[in-house]
């Protein structure tokens, strides 16, 4: 049994004119890495609230371990759903612990487990708990704050993750070793990751598949290689051609 | 005016502490309504403007009427003036508290949606402290206007401040005047200053 399965999902928003997510199968295994790839506007934020109820569907249905989420108490199922939201909207008045903490907080965890796991998530992510539990969020890097986001995200240690661009705001270098860090987290802990980005390369290196969108519409879901194969249509085409045009670029600097 | 004190302190302590306490009870009963009306008014936006549009109307009824309007139902004295202030307060505590609870970040109340906090969770622990400024801004308004109307509870019996002026008038007692204006104003630009020296501190 699929762990996310879409089932001709649609969602519109009123003020516009056309669908945001169009009608969007997908079945999802556990354990799996899925990459969203496209374009600004094309509707990966929106895919992924509707994975976790931030946005009900207009029609379709949405399956989280084939249980129809529309029946599921949305809070119980966030708890369920690990979420990096992209604009990473740490809470400016908490501390990064407490920012990390807030949920286990309100489900009343002992203090001890928490500060503790608070510290196993800022080493994780590569923050130094002592420099930085005590910070708050505007005392912080963007990239920085990223990280925490996704600290905040993993608290409960969520068998499903959602990832909405975690590493926009990270320079190449920290990318790259959060990129393997990872890889390897994930590998380990078999969770299932939903990671959206714009960025290809970041798309075909961490995903065990690929879902490539555009307007609203999932054009292909199929694992990189196979992408690069048999692309399903010309704007895909085109943004694998763009990515080797990029890498000519580097071949010819060489 | 100082030796009037000497002479009667009674007649200027009396209606002080009167005074004081009538803007105590009004400021305690004003924020218990207030912060019930508040949780209403944030679960939807139809209470909301609905409420704000009752509260801000009872505002701009003058005082005078709103007391006179009161006295078939509630009599003379303090219960009718507590009540009036009560209700000119919820339009200054209603309006800031709903409009800096709505205004608060809207990406970190949507971070504390999406990581499964309950709306009440996110009103207590997201929106109230991001908040708190507007709330505490509400909170001195409502202070410094209640002191100051409280001066007109004097015409129906409530006691208070406005005794002074009131009878002051009636008899042209210059340093009887003389108090209860400085006191009230005194009070009431006091407490403003103070109260706005906490707020920007927040
Ligand atoms: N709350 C909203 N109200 C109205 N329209 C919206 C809303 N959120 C998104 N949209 C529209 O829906 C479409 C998809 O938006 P979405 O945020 O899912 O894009 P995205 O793929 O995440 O883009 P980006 O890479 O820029 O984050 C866009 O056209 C956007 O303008
Ligand atoms: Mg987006």
């Amino acid at each position: 049994m699929p762990i996310i399965q879409y089932d001709n999902v649609c969602k519109k928003f009123d003020n516009s004119g056309r669908l945001a997510v169009d009608h969007v199968s997908a079945q999802i295994e556990k354990g799996e890495f899925i990459t969203i790839l496209g374009s600004s506007g094309c509707g990966k934020t929106t895919l992924l609230k509707l994975t976790n109820r931030l946005y009900d569907p207009d029609e379709g249905k949405v399956l989280v371990d084939g249980e129809n989420i529309a029946n599921v108490d949305p809070v119980a199922l966030r708890r369920r759903l690990g979420y990096v939201i992209q604009q990473v909207g740490l809470f400016p008045h908490m501390t990064i612990r407490d920012n990390i903490t807030v949920i286990p907080q309100l489900m009343k965890w002992d203090k001890k487990r928490m500060d503790e796991r608070a510290d196993e998530l800022l080493t994780l992510v590569g923050l130094a708990p002592s420099e930085y539990r005590d910070r708050y969020p505007h005392q912080l890097s963007g990239g920085q704050q990223q990280r925490v986001g996704l600290a905040r995200a993993l608290v409960l240690d969520p068998e499903i993750l959602l990832m909405d661009e975690p590493f926009g705001a990270i320079d190449a270098i920290t990318r790259l070793n959060l990129q393997n860090e990872f890889m390897k987290i994930q590998e380990g802990l078999g969770k299932t990751i939903l990671f959206v980005t714009h960025d290809i390369n970041e798309a075909f290196k961490l995903g065990s598949r690929v879902m490539v969108m555009n307007e609203g519409k999932l054009l292909q879901f199929d694992t990189p290689a196979e992408i690069v194969k048999n692309p399903a249509d010309s704007f895909v085409r085109s943004l694998i051609e763009a990515a080797r045009s990029q890498e000519e670029f580097w071949e010819n600097v060489r | 005016m100082i030796e009037y004190l000497k002479r009667h302190p009674e007649k200027v302590i009396g209606p002080l502490t009167e005074h004081i306490w009538l803007v105590l009870v009004t400021l305690v009963i004003s924020l218990a309504i207030a912060s019930f009306l508040t949780v209403l008014a944030m679960r939807s936006e139809k209470v909301s403007d609905l409420l704000n549009n009752i509260f801000s109307l009872v505002y701009s009824v003058p005082s005078l009427a709103l007391f006179a309007l009161l006295i078939p139902i509630t009599g003379l004295g303090r219960t009718s003036a507590v009540i009036v202030l009560t209700l000119y307060n919820q339009y200054l505590l209603l309006r800031n508290f709903t409009t800096g609870l709505r205004e608060a970040d809207p990406v970190a109340c949507e971070a504390a949606k999406g990581i499964g906090m309950t709306d009440m969770q996110i009103l207590t622990r997201i929106r109230i402290p991001l908040a708190r400024k507007a709330i505490f801004a509400g909170i001195r308004l409502a202070i410094v206007s209640t002191v100051g109307i409280a001066t007109i509870a004097a015409s129906i019996n409530a006691g208070g401040l406005g005794i002074l002026l009131f009878e002051g008038l009636r008899t042209m007692n210059i340093p009887k005047i003389l108090w209860g204006s400085v006191l009230s104003a005194g009070m009431a630009v006091l407490l403003n200053a103070v109260l706005k020296m906490v707020e920007e501190k927040m």
